[in-house]
């Protein structure tokens, strides 16, 4: 293109300018154009995947009604008061309405709403809180609480962060494909952790088991 | 391997004598381990047996005929020398199957298998099942489904595991009481279905185990074969195509000749020169 127009220059002298003052500042603006286009698109594709993808790819559900964890672990002093090992070895998990009852009764404890929902909705009515579970691995996953805390050593922050601190509970996030747990991938998008309790995917399991152990273990270690 | 861990070898030895063919081992296990049944089960090419009843006769007509009936899990192969390089564990293309070296089972996982099925054609012992169909479970029955093992979805292979998770329950309870896992707390659904005693299982690394006591495994290689470990003491023990060198954990028992002769098939003459060939005596280790 140069070329040419360096030729249209050369070609007579009131021509060649001519054509020269009027091609440059209208190639300039096509190119800025061209720029702020691209511009303009990445920034709606780049906003829209990092903003509305996760919206699309996950389905929020709220808790049916909140927990405060930092009051409780305050009242109880530990997590095992309520997070326990059953006689077999097995982890309780989320405590059953039993265990919560064995403080809680028919009447209110504390003043909020949330527990006025817990007494009527739940206790008064012997009803299990069917509680949405963040941390809940694939139906394929064998998860032994008693290897990684008792054996193991390890203490429930590793892998659960500050739950215990938490005052509210967040909305549990569903992968609608998947049906799994935002907590699985974690809650950044691309994968990205900081903490050890980001992201719960088998290779997490995998690279502590590495670290720790020095073999990644075999599959039915941790699958079922 | 992984270190500082007592290293298990699980098996069991099934007498085939005491066998009488109830099917009960295949009924516990298929329940254990929600196996799959189809709608119409007539046709049993594609029906998934985890553990198999094989009818065997002695090929002689009355008053000499015999019947003995052989029960078949997974035979959980360690492969040539031992060395945990089974059939099928080789040939997957996925690594859907491995082999534990800490307990010597051969594991299966499902969200792993693609359903090539090349383990199917590469195992010897037909202990592979293919997943024709999503299981479908009469109006009710999902309920009665165990919770530790995982239903398996059409497209993929299924086998026998040796319930392994009647050994992570095991281990589970053991662990927060800082203690081994002993023997009858691991023990399959089909040994203890048994109602003749048949099946026994255990550790063959632990000769306190009563699998180890009976089976007497010769830990050298065979020196008439050395692809073959683990060869019985016991002459009345035999495996199944043991001269493969797959060296299953699964082995066999039979006071008569002619069901440890139909543990393999041999050539004219070949059964007289083998039959009296068994694990090193017990100088040997």
């Amino acid at each position: 293109m140069s070329e040419l127009e360096n030729k249209a220059n050369d070609d007579g002298p009131g021509g060649g300018v001519h054509h020269g003052t009027n091609n440059g500042p209208e190639d300039d603006k096509g190119l800025g154009l061209g720029v702020v286009f691209f511009m303009g698109a990445f920034l709606v594709c780049f906003l829209s995947g990092w903003l509305l993808f996760p919206k699309l790819l996950y389905s929020k559900k709220e808790q049916p009604f909140n927990f405060d964890h930092n009051l409780h672990v305050e009242e109880t002093g530990d997590c095992e008061s309520c997070h326990y090992f059953r006689e077999d070895g097995t982890f309780s998990g989320i405590p059953g309405l039993e265990a919560c009852m064995e403080c809680h009764t028919d009447e209110p404890m504390g003043e909020t709403d949330d527990e006025a929902v817990f007494v009527d909705e739940y206790v008064a009515q012997g009803k299990e809180v069917p509680w949405l579970i963040y941390a809940r691995q694939p139906d394929c996953v064998f998860f032994s609480h008693a290897a990684h805390t008792v054996a193991g050593g390890m203490d429930c922050k590793s892998c659960h962060g500050h739950i215990g601190e938490s005052s509210s509970s967040r909305p549990y996030e569903e992968n609608r494909i998947t049906g799994y747990s935002r907590d699985i991938w974690g809650k950044n998008i691309w994968g990205i952790k900081k903490n050890s309790w980001d992201r719960m995917k088998m290779d997490d399991c995998a690279d502590c088991h590495l670290e720790r152990t020095g073999h990644k273990g075999y599959c039915f270690q941790c699958h079922k | 391997m992984i270190e500082n861990k007592k290293v298990h070898k699980f098996g069991m030895v099934i007498d085939v004598d005491k066998c009488t063919g109830c099917g009960a081992c295949m009924v516990s296990c298929m329940s254990e381990n929600n196996v799959p049944f189809k709608e119409d089960e007539s046709n049993k090419k594609d029906s998934i047996t985890w553990m198999r009843v094989y009818k065997l006769t002695n090929g002689k007509s009355f008053p000499e005929t015999e019947i003995a009936y052989l029960p078949r899990p997974c035979q959980h192969c360690g492969g040539i020398g031992d060395h945990g390089h089974s059939p099928c564990v080789s040939v997957c293309p996925a690594t859907a199957t491995d082999y534990g070296y800490d307990t010597g089972i051969v594991s299966q996982i499902y969200t792993r298998c693609f359903g090539c099925r090349y383990c199917m054609g590469a195992c010897p012992y037909h202990a592979r099942y293919f997943n024709w169909w999503d299981p479908k479970w009469p109006e009710g029955m999902e309920n009665y489904l165990s919770p530790n093992v995982s239903p398996r979805m059409r497209g993929v292979v299924e086998k026998c595991s040796f319930c392994y998770h009647r050994y992570q329950l095991a281990r589970e309870k053991a662990m927060i009481e800082h203690r081994e896992i002993e023997e009858m707390e691991y023990q399959t659904a089909c040994t203890t279905a048994c109602p003749a005693g048949a099946i026994v299982f255990g550790d063959l690394n632990n000769p306190a185990h009563k699998v180890h006591q009976i089976v007497k495994p010769d830990p050298h290689p065979d020196p008439m074969n050395h692809k073959v470990v683990g060869k019985s003491r016991n002459p009345n023990v035999f495996r199944l195509l043991e001269r493969l060198g797959t060296n299953p954990k699964v082995y066999y028992m039979s006071e008569r000749e002619w069901v440890r002769k139909a543990g393999d098939n041999y050539l004219k003459g070949e059964w007289e020169n083998v039959k009296t060939h068994h694990g090193a005596s017990s100088s040997h280790g």
